[in-house]
């Protein structure tokens, strides 16, 4: 194509452009790209409420002296590590079985482990809540099958509740994550696999040095995208343990208490400390800034 | 040789095993769900697993508990406003994105895509002071605003823009049609698909939407559906017998919308990364 039809087809960024790009660009400025800067000044202010005064670097001191800080930056690394891997690993190994043209009611299954993703993030906690309670369902299911003599202290002990938390996140998640896998699977030829077959590799070989290679970039995505969910894990930790209402500790000796939940609560529950929260959410920034430069980084080496 | 007929046979029966439990456990807190709205409370805790006669009193007790009517019209006036207004501002940029040229053009995208990162938690601060200065505390507009400029929507416009035809723009310039003619008569029609699956993006984020309408919908006759099942369902004895009908009618929407477009909503759920 020749520049002259080029710029035909491609008209200058002239009034009609602005047009188009301007209000949306006027609303990112306005509710995206003015606040994270407001809240970057924020984060040097101390003081409660509105009455803000210069602080300096007080609330980095503040930030590395304080217990629930570190217990709520320790859960979330336990969240996402414990939590990302897992559904991962469940979401590859439900895709590339669902992926065998074989299969029967394939598309009925796929709908069905997909399901989860249509319920908002608080109703199906409200019904995990439910479902664990004391002596409730998943109790009862457990010790009818003998698995275990008495109920598990799913709401009342630490590691129980996160366990509780991670399997409810992990069944609202998995299917999001194998349509993604899935939709990559598409794409891979699949007389690859049959010569492999044929060549007598098993099943598991097959999944581990074809599978995994060839999807690394989507598994990459994933997982990064999986990551960043979970830093901002709030909906969930709030609903489940009533974290975020008034008087409410978030889950047993704050096992629960999550990053996003902390800022809330140092926002909207504890006397309001916008200048400390503001550090707080910078933390989470950092963390989002990070991850997103490594997912750059390793798609980059990819390429090379 | 039989051997490994029956191997296969053995992995095969594994295989579907698998698939059914994952089936199974996808599909059961719907089930447990639809059961619990039948049941009284301290049937609920204990794991009744059968359907009970309780469903109209649940019904009056959330009926009582909650102005329903009012709570799902705010959901859906919140849901629908944000959803048109998004997709219209959305879609207008990503298409002026991709036709419009200038020195500035790459420059501003870039940008735009890296407010991508902001986590949400970072902006809920000043945002929240923003809107208390702006008055709109307990209003709609409030929780509305900050959706519509979505940058990731109008990445995915743009991506899709690359595949609108040139010969369609050219050819209505040549007819003498304006350029927001052309936009909302040629290109809106014609990128219907993306538009649909644009909508579930959208429709989703914002009736699901929890963190910010609970920070900026204080008042009780502003609430929408899922603060009010978080409200009931976060208490120390909550009624779980009401809270079903709430997570039930709360359910229904995204359900419906799932099965009418099924297809556009996988392909909304990708996006465009593909």
């Amino acid at each position: 194509m020749s520049a002259i039809s080029q710029r035909r087809m491609r008209p200058r960024f002239d009034v009609n452009g602005w047009l188009f790009v301007g209000p949306a660009l006027a609303l990112i400025a306005t509710f995206m790209v003015f606040p994270i800067l407001h809240s970057l000044w924020m984060s040097f202010q101390t003081g409660l409420g509105v009455r803000l005064s210069f602080g300096g670097m007080k609330n980095i001191y503040r930030l590395f002296n304080d217990p629930l800080f570190f217990t709520a930056l320790t859960n979330t690394f336990i969240f996402f590590l414990v939590q990302v891997p897992i559904m991962l690993t469940l979401a590859l190994i439900t895709a590339s079985l669902l992926n065998n043209p074989d299969i029967k009611f394939r598309g009925l299954l796929r709908t069905a482990i997909f399901l989860p993703c249509v319920t908002s993030l608080v109703a199906y906690s409200v019904l995990f809540k439910s479902m664990f309670v004391a002596n409730g369902l998943v109790n009862t299911i457990l010790i009818n099958l003998g698995i275990v003599d008495v109920g598990i202290p799913w709401m009342t002990d630490p590691f129980w509740c996160r366990t509780m938390i991670i399997i409810a996140i992990t069944w609202r998640w998995t299917g999001y994550n194998m349509i993604f896998y899935l939709a990559a699977m598409q794409n891979i030829d699949r007389s690859v696999y049959e010569a492999a077959r044929i060549d007598g590799v098993p099943t598991w070989a097959r999944f581990l040095h074809l599978t995994v290679p060839m999807l690394k970039p989507v598994i990459l995505f994933t997982t990064v995208t999986s990551t960043i969910g979970t830093l901002q894990l709030f909906d969930e930790v709030a609903t489940i343990t009533g974290g975020g209402s008034a008087g409410g500790a978030a889950g047993p000796g704050n096992s629960a208490l999550t990053l996003s939940l902390y800022i809330y609560n140092l926002t909207f529950k504890f006397a309001p400390n916008y200048g400390y929260a503001a550090t707080v959410s910078y933390v989470i920034v950092f963390l989002v800034a990070v991850l997103s430069f490594l997912q750059f980084f390793a798609a980059r080496e990819r390429k090379a | 040789m039989t051997s490994y007929g029956l191997k296969q046979r053995f992995s095969t029966v594994v295989v579907y095993v698998f698939l059914g439990v994952m089936a199974f456990l996808s599909i059961f807190p719907f089930l447990w769900m639809v059961i619990g709205a039948t049941n009284t409370t301290s049937d609920i805790i204990k794991g009744k697993m059968s359907f009970g006669e309780s469903l109209l009193l649940n019904v009056t007790t959330f009926l009582t508990q909650v102005d329903a009517p009012l709570v799902f019209w705010n959901s859906a006036k919140i849901t629908i406003i944000a959803t048109v207004l998004t997709l219209l501002i959305s879609s207008l940029a990503g298409y002026g994105f991709e036709i419009f040229a200038s020195r500035f053009r790459e420059k501003l995208y870039t940008l735009m895509l890296l407010t991508l990162m902001i986590p949400f938690a970072a902006l809920m601060i000043p945002l929240f002071m923003l809107m208390k200065q702006f008055g709109l505390i307990n209003t709609h507009i409030a929780v509305v605003l900050p959706t519509v400029a979505s940058a990731f929507i109008i990445f995915y416009f743009r991506q899709s823009t690359k595949a609108f035809p040139h010969e369609l723009r050219d050819a209505a310039r040549v007819d003498g049609l304006k350029e927001w003619q052309i936009f909302f008569l040629i290109y809106m029609p014609v990128m219907r698909s993306t538009y649909a699956a644009a909508f579930i993006i959208v429709f989703m984020t914002v009736w699901n939407s929890y963190l910010w309408p609970l920070i900026v919908l204080q008042s009780n006759d502003t609430k929408t559906i899922t603060l009010v099942i978080s409200s009931l369902g976060s208490a120390y004895y909550p009624d779980y017998g009401a809270v079903m009908i709430g997570t039930v009618l709360a359910t229904i929407p995204t359900l419906f919308v799932f099965f009418a477009m099924q297809r556009q909503f996988v392909e909304g759920m990708l996006g465009s990364v593909k």
